[in-house]
């Protein structure tokens, strides 16, 4: 970790490369009698990390789907590493989702598969030589922590193993952009912590751009307050007062974009909604 | 208070029957936008899934994994239903054709019938109850855990990987079943008429095979290909449209057994009758 990702100025905003990773520009969609979101508006830039916020049911994991082209929207555009998506037809969309990670809110392992052929999923579309594979998947278990369940069936893990199997199988193919749907969802604080220790590691190690969707506060904040130390191979506090600068945040209230910006100016807004979901 | 018949919108009764005429239209017009939709959207899900064998990616290995649990897992029903189906045959024209004098004609009766009609059909609603079910609970089951999602996350069409090669698996191994249904429906007729009956078995296999044109063959080889193609397209697509949860797999598996059991009978009426026509 560098300490230029680190800022005490807690008016200094994110790193903002060139061209955004992803692009939402006035987006908007609906499901028959219930619209999901309401004129949607952000960027992610490149080495930035997005905590997307809101109470259940107001769309975080529609948006996340958005964003990878998994929806398509009513309105607006969505652009993917330079490509706008909205319009793009599925088959052209397979090669773009390639680089991205995607973590399902319940992991989404496929149950007929090992931990194995699950992580190495993509890998064996590609016809990659099984030695190759052997050799990655460890690789991939061993960043989570999870080398011993190699051969194992999805049916046979817990609930946080089978997020740290998704988290693998997302990261195995080196992503541009990591989607995070609500990793944490129905775990004990315990099991959160290990996974959010996880996404910290990740985002310091690799430095891949992601978008997190929760309804913890408290996960939000330790990605924000916490580093990766790779000597100590952990995650541990930032100094009193600093903060990460490229983890940002966004909330969600009834489909609309309520707020866009930094820990500081989250904590200090004056918007009622989102005061109320702090406190 | 009076109401005339001009001011009938002043009228309690005439409103609240009018407006239960509203709503009725209402149901009837969703009703059937519904039904159209469905077709349209069947009818793509089916084109693209019968094109995607002539593009690749294709999965050969799911074709065979597929194929084994049709073909294979379905061996012993359809052998069973065949034989018995046969026998049964055999039974119920024996009694009529012997008021007649005709029992000789009992091996023509049961080959004819068998190879015609009821080895295709009654292979295809066994199949259909079996593997239609199966693909929509397991395709809805992908749906509602959200890893048809992921599939597609990683890259992969759920339609070439998991629709094209049950569709293929499918049309190929109903059309290897019906044969197998086929030969032990007649094996069961004979069965009945030696065994049972105590005529001649010789005369038996004799008719059952003389009197079988290219026709007889032609129409019972053509229909489970459409058959085949039917069970698993409509397994998929209910699999695949799964909404709801488990209640929802459920639903789209009674669909699915339901849709595709009614169309095979009703493709097979057509297809009866364009036979008839063409091969007379």
């Amino acid at each position: 970790m560098t300490a230029s990702a680190i800022s005490a100025d807690p008016n200094r905003s994110p790193a903002a490369g060139p061209e955004p990773i992803v692009e939402f520009r006035n987006v908007s969609i609906s499901f028959p009698g219930n619209s999901v979101l309401d004129d949607v508006s952000f960027k992610v830039g490149p080495n930035e990390s997005r905590v997307l916020l809101g109470p259940a049911g107001v769309g975080k994991s529609v948006l996340l789907k958005l964003a990878n082209g998994l929806l398509c929207p009513d309105s607006g555009a969505i652009h993917l590493f330079g490509h706008e998506i909205s319009q793009m037809p599925e088959k052209e969309l397979f090669s773009l989702r390639t680089r991205t990670g995607f973590v399902f809110q319940e992991g989404a392992l496929f149950d007929s598969l090992t931990v194995r052929d699950n992580i190495a999923y993509q890998l064996i579309q590609e016809e990659v030589a099984d030695d190759e594979i052997d050799v990655r998947v460890r690789e991939s278990l061993r960043f989570v922590g999870l080398e011993q369940t190699f051969s194992l069936y999805p049916g046979s893990l817990s609930g946080g193993m089978r997020r740290r199997v998704a988290i693998a199988r997302a990261l195995i193919h080196t992503p541009d952009l990591l989607l995070y749907d609500s990793p944490t969802g129905g775990l004990d604080p315990v099991t959160s912590t290990t996974i959010i220790e996880l996404i910290v590691k990740q985002r310091d190690v690799y430095r891949t751009p992601s978008i997190l969707v929760t309804h913890r506060l408290q996960d939000a904040f330790t990605m924000c307050s916490h580093r990766f130390e790779p000597a100590e191979d952990r995650m541990v506090p930032l100094p009193k007062g600093q903060y990460d600068v490229n983890t940002t945040f966004l909330m969600l209230s009834e489909g609309r974009l309520i707020f866009d910006g930094t820990l500081h100016e989250l904590v200090n807004s004056d918007n009622p909604l989102v005061r109320e979901f702090i406190e | 208070m009076r109401y005339s018949v001009q001011d009938g919108s002043k009228n309690p009764t005439f409103r609240n029957l009018h407006c239960g005429n509203q709503m009725a239209f209402q149901s009837i017009e969703n009703t059937a936008k519904n039904i159209v939709g469905t077709v349209q959207d069947y009818s793509l899900f089916a084109w693209r899934g019968a094109t995607n064998l002539f593009r690749p990616p294709i999965y050969w290995p799911d074709f065979l994994i597929q194929a084994d649990i049709i073909g294979v897992g379905s061996a012993s029903i359809v052998l069973l239903s065949g034989f018995f189906t046969g026998g049964v045959l055999a039974l119920q024209s024996a009694a009529t054709l012997s008021q007649f004098g005709a029992t000789s004609v009992t091996g023509r009766f049961v080959s004819t019938s068998m190879i015609r009609e009821l080895g295709p059909v009654l292979t295809g609603i066994m199949v259909s109850g079996r593997n239609a079910s199966s693909m929509a609970s397991e395709l809805g089951s992908m749906v509602v855990t959200e890893q048809i999602d992921a599939m597609r996350a990683l890259g992969v069409d759920p339609m070439r990987k998991l629709v094209t090669p049950r569709i293929f698996a499918c049309v190929t191994m109903l059309f290897f079943l019906t044969i197998v249904a086929n030969f032990f429906g007649i094996l069961g007729g004979a069965a009945v008429t030696v065994f049972m009956n105590h005529q001649n078995g010789t005369q038996y296999f004799s008719m059952a095979y003389e009197y079988l044109r290219l026709g007889d063959i032609m129409q019972g080889l053509i229909k489970p290909i459409f058959s085949g193609f039917i069970i698993a397209s409509i397994g998929c697509f209910y699999g695949l449209r799964t909404t709801g949860g488990t209640e929802g797999v459920g639903r789209s598996t009674i669909k699915a057994v339901v849709v595709s059991s009614v169309l095979i009978i009703f493709v097979d009426f057509l297809l009866t009758q364009i036979m008839l026509t063409v091969v007379p």
